[in-house]
């Protein structure tokens, strides 16, 4: 690949919900991200998707990322003693996958890079032994083991581990990433991706974005300077971050927030990206006690530093940014669909004709909500 | 003669190439068809040539622009006028956030809302005066450590109880002035700034632009000059002491 002395950059997000749970395969996400391609470096890219898997849908599916084939059985070891491994097999890939969609978003001269040295990867659907939740719910326990995979066995990284969807992300460009792992052999109701171009921490396979647990997954755009006091404030409620970036802590917290704490996605967006003390001053009576006691109560959860994220999640799809809006996001809806992207071109890419396009305000978190059962 | 070029799947510095090239040829007008995404559109130009963009152009549109004539058929991204030195861009949607980012220069006229930042880091010099006029609504830190030009919200179609500028307007100004067709609270102001009436010179000053705006828009100027204005100003050209400290 040419190297490039002058790079535009800044990492995309891109999102595409239908509400009604119409599921479509990944060429539109990808064509999505790739107009976006200057914005990430060739450093990471990956996807979320929601509703992939129908038939294994009551089973947990665990993308796993090996090392080498020692990792992959020790960590087989483990999975065996905790779960019942329905199915397992090999992700479908196209070693070498290499975009070559039409897009204005890359230049020709720069010729392609594409996706080489993956890590082994495997995905496994299993179900949570009755024995082993008679004190725990079973998320509760997978949370556990996840925890335990990503720390304890060397060389095993679950990229994803919720039902019914799946993380697919790598080192390379996001729309490369995306042909190298099939996504149009896929089909979802949800679909988020992203573009990296690492500032802090390092380019590797497990970090790149979307991190996932259960079935959260966030795709983020920025940095959390705060990362350091949210590690502290989560460590102590058993999660352990130790994958070399600032983005698993918003997985995390979401988990703490809304399946531990059951605050609804608003409130858990608040506290995240909670208002200004002054602007809580001015609240009325009961606002204003909400918003000061989720400020009293979890002030190791807000979140400092610019971002735009994108949350998924069985049910939905949220994007919000930080506070005082340090990075871009543009929202659009076209009937049941749903669009959250940080450039109104990179929508317009897939859906030229909408209906309402808006920026949300700093810190109010963009809703999309299911309507009903996926179709 | 008039230039057209079909945008699709076109990156932007080969559109950007074909447009300077043509230029320097002595090319004066370009359509862009089928934009969507292409940065950097206008970028430089020191000539007196007039683009129309049919689609959504990308970012940093007309940065350190020096003469032409922008016109946006659609929404424009973030970064719209970076620091541009001079000419034209008339954007019949809405724009992003840091629009006129630096601004030193020419005119930037929004037919819907603006975002974020707008105007921050303006600057003027003697004659040299950048205008920016929204015919919308603003974001937060409108006109944040402005140093100098003109800043015009109008607040139009804008919905009940959605307020004309968000919150630390003109935080940190120290030059220029912004004028708003409405009222703003007190709160939302930023420390450095004041309030105050519109005189004589500020009438001439806005109708001027304002005619011209309306101009491109298809706009009444007497509807819009119908309603009261107000003027912010900075108190002082050294304010920063505790910047951020919110």
């Amino acid at each position: 690949m040419k190297c490039n002395c002058y790079i535009p950059s800044g990492c995309s997000v891109s999102g595409i919900m239908s509400e009604s749970g119409r599921r479509q395969d990944g060429n539109a996400i990808i064509e999505s991200i790739s107009l976006m391609h200057d914005r990430s470096n060739g450093l990471g890219g990956g996807f979320a998707a929601y509703g992939i898997y129908p038939r294994y849908s009551d089973l947990y599916a665990f993308h796993m990322m090996f090392d080498n084939i020692a990792a992959k059985e020790r960590c087989e070891e483990y999975l065996k003693d905790m779960f019942d491994i329905v199915r397992d097999e090999e992700m479908p890939t196209r070693p070498g996958g290499v975009y070559e969609g039409v897009t204005a978003g890359k230049s020709e001269e720069e010729g392609v890079c594409p996706i080489t040295d993956p890590p082994i990867l495997w995905r496994y659907f299993m179900d949570v032994p009755e024995a082993r939740t008679r004190f725990v719910s079973d998320r509760e326990y997978v949370v556990g083991q996840v925890m335990e995979i990503n720390s304890e066995v060397e060389g095993a990284f679950v990229a994803s581990s919720g039902k019914n969807m799946g993380a697919f992300k790598g080192v390379g460009y996001p729309e490369d990433i995306g042909v190298f792992y099939k996504l149009d052999e896929y089909k979802a109701y949800i679909w988020t991706a992203h573009g990296r171009f690492p500032t802090n921490t390092p380019g590797w396979w497990g970090g790149a974005h979307p991190f996932c647990l259960l079935d959260w997954s966030i795709v983020h755009n920025g940095e959390i300077s705060s990362y350091g006091i949210n590690k502290r404030y989560l460590e102590p409620f058993g999660y352990k971050l130790e994958l070399r970036t600032d983005t698993e802590v918003v997985a995390y917290l979401f988990d703490l927030l809304v399946r531990r704490h059951n605050l609804p996605i608003e409130l858990a967006a608040k506290v995240l990206a909670s208002p200004f003390w002054e602007d809580i001053d001015r609240m009325p009576d009961r606002e204003r006690r909400i918003a000061t006691a989720l400020r009293q109560v979890y002030g190791g959860a807000l979140l400092n530093g610019p971002f735009s994220i994108i949350l998924g999640h069985s049910r939905g799809m949220v994007g919000f940014n930080d506070r005082i809006k340090l990075r871009p996001m543009t929202c659009a809806r076209k009937d049941d669909m749903l669009y959250l992207s940080s450039e109104e071109s990179a929508i317009r890419e897939i859906a030229p004709d909408l209906d309402e396009v808006w920026s949300p305000r700093a810190g109010t978190p963009v809703i999309g909500e299911l309507d009903g059962e996926v179709i | 003669m008039v230039m057209r070029i079909d945008c699709k799947g076109l990156y932007y510095r080969k559109q950007n190439k074909i447009i300077r090239d043509a230029a320097e040829e002595g090319e004066t007008e370009f359509i862009l068809d089928n934009a969507n995404g292409q940065r950097y559109i206008g970028n430089g130009i020191e000539k007196n040539i007039k683009i129309t963009v049919n689609g959504v152009p990308g970012n940093d549109l007309a940065m350190f622009m020096n003469g032409p004539t922008i016109i946006v058929n659609a929404n424009a991204q973030d970064g719209v006028a970076n620091t541009m030195n001079a000419g034209e861009v008339i954007v019949h949607g809405s724009a992003g956030d840091v629009i006129g980012y630096g601004m030193r220069g020419g005119k930037l006229y929004v037919r819907g809302n603006i975002g974020y930042r707008a105007g921050i880091h303006a600057k003027e010099y003697k004659k040299q005066i950048p205008i920016i006029i929204a015919g919308g609504v603003a974001g937060d830190f409108c006109g944040e450590y402005m140093a100098g030009g003109v800043l015009v919200l109008l607040g139009l179609n804008r919905g009940e109880g959605v307020p004309i500028a968000g919150n630390y307007l003109g935080t940190g100004m120290h030059g220029g002035v912004i004028y708003i067709r409405g009222e703003v609270d007190e709160y939302t102001l930023g420390k450095e700034v004041s309030v105050l009436p519109l005189d004589k010179k500020d009438l001439k000053v806005l109708t001027k632009h304002l005619k011209e705006y309306c101009e491109h828009f298809g706009l009444d100027l007497d509807e819009i000059m119908a309603e009261p204005f107000i003027k912010l100003q900075p108190l002082s050209n050294r304010p920063y002491g505790c910047l951020y400290a919110y």
